[in-house]
């Protein structure tokens, strides 16, 4: 009887992964799917943060996508080693702070070290060649495959057979007919094979499923660096700055001003971490500074922080000023008009 | 049959999921996990991933702030 063979796929989520899955998965191959969370991915986050996306259905695609198929997922957290990665991309970043194809080696190696460990003979990606201006182009498939490790144990099924035969193929474990030979950034081919497979309700392509591709995002990393004046970051650093409204009004004092309901609620799990106010007069946001909190700085927190409450238009607010030891004082201050702020300060 | 208990709270979907995929790592069959959160996302994902694994989910009770979810571990893991 012929051994069955096993194969990790890669899954992101999206429809490329779930195809080439499953591509492979026809012919036979046991797989399960691996997904990793690198502290930067769009998936779920702000979702579960903001009130106003609570009503909306939830779901974690890369899950979705395993019982689409039928197949187990394992999630791995990578935040810390990950951040290599993005401090340091061998491969440079793309149009913002994604190191896309440096982040594509990382993953398959992960991977490759994850096939070894359980004993399993290849990696699937649905990487397609010319898909992605970074990461998937014909030299960079090349270059995923040796800078990971992966070698010929590497199989993308979406655009095999525009490749050299893997060591699946010239063994027999895959038949190369049967895969696809897809290229360029269409998604005609890959929309075709899901309805082929009845494969409805799938994750749009979104264009990026990484905060690190957001301009925005990508200006308030680059923020932290400079005012630490080192590139680090930890785990909490990635989570606040995809929360609430950033100001940088001094050079040593950042404000994060929660938008909404869900915003201050999340942002009060950081209260023993930061100084923090908090309007009690009128209704408004939680908000945490970081960086010197000498009096001059609490003054101005507390009048930018009168300026997004309610009271934003009376002539004095009360703020309620708290400190890490849980220590709080009241400080009443006229809200600072819009047009004393300048647009610089918010980030 | 034992019964372990997981602080997710504060964590943010996946990492709840990941936290309660390490614990069953090192659970038997038929054990018992309580993981208590507060991210509303697991009451999607943590199901989600049990049903891929084929363990059981027993119960999901929510007070204002914190979820918690029973889950016995299957067979599969």
């Amino acid at each position: 009887m012929t051994e069955q063979r096993k194969a990790v796929a890669l899954i992101s989520g999206g429809l490329d992964s779930l195809l080439a899955a499953r591509a492979v998965m026809d012919q036979g191959v046991h797989v399960e799917g691996i997904n990793f969370y690198t502290g930067f991915c769009v998936e779920g986050h702000t979702h579960a943060i903001r009130e106003k996306d609570r009503a909306r259905p939830k779901r974690n695609n890369a899950l979705w996508v395993a019982e689409q198929l039928g197949i187990r997922l394992h999630i791995v957290d990578i935040i810390d080693e990950y951040m290599d990665v993005v401090i340091n991309p061998q491969h440079g970043y793309g149009t913002h702070l994604n190191p896309c194809l440096d982040c594509k080696v990382f993953m398959v190696n992960k991977a490759r070290e994850w096939i070894v460990e359980h004993d399993f003979d290849f990696i699937i990606t649905g990487e397609v060649i010319g898909q992605r201006p970074m990461s998937q182009r014909k030299h960079t498939m090349t270059v995923v495959a040796r800078d990971s490790g992966a070698g010929d144990r590497l199989v993308r099924p979406l655009c095999a057979q525009n490749l050299p035969p893997t060591l699946p193929e010239q063994k027999g474990w895959l038949d190369r007919d049967r895969m696809y030979g897809f290229s360029g950034r269409s998604r005609r081919p890959q929309m075709a094979l899901a309805a082929k497979y009845g494969f409805e309700d799938y994750a749009q392509p979104a264009g990026g499923c990484c905060f690190l591709t957001d301009r925005q995002y990508s200006v308030k990393l680059e923020d932290l660096w400079k005012t630490r004046g080192r590139r680090e970051y930890d785990v909490d650093d990635i989570m606040l700055l995809k929360v609430g409204r950033h100001l940088r009004p001094r050079a040593d004092l950042k404000l994060i001003v929660g938008r909404e309901e869900g915003e201050n609620r999340f942002l009060e799990g950081y209260r023993k971490r930061f100084v923090h106010m908090l309007p009690a007069s009128h209704v408004g946001p939680l908000v945490l500074l970081d960086g010197n909190t000498d009096a001059n700085a609490i003054e101005l927190a507390a009048r930018l922080t009168a300026r997004f409450s309610k009271g934003r238009d009376a002539g004095q607010v009360t703020v309620e000023v708290n400190d890490r030891d849980g220590n709080s004082r009241m400080l009443a201050v006229r809200p600072m008009p819009a047009d004393e702020i300048p647009a610089d300060w918010y980030l | 049959m034992n019964t372990a208990t997981i602080d997710a709270r504060h964590l943010l979907c996946p990492l709840p999921v990941i936290r309660t995929q390490d614990a069953v790592a090192d659970c038997r069959p038929g054990d018992h996990l309580q993981v208590v959160c507060t991210d509303p996302g697991v009451m999607h994902d943590i199901p989600a991933w049990c049903r891929v694994h084929g363990h059981e989910v027993c119960a999901i009770e929510r007070s204002d702030n914190e979820i918690t979810i029973e889950i016995q571990v299957g067979e599969a893991d």
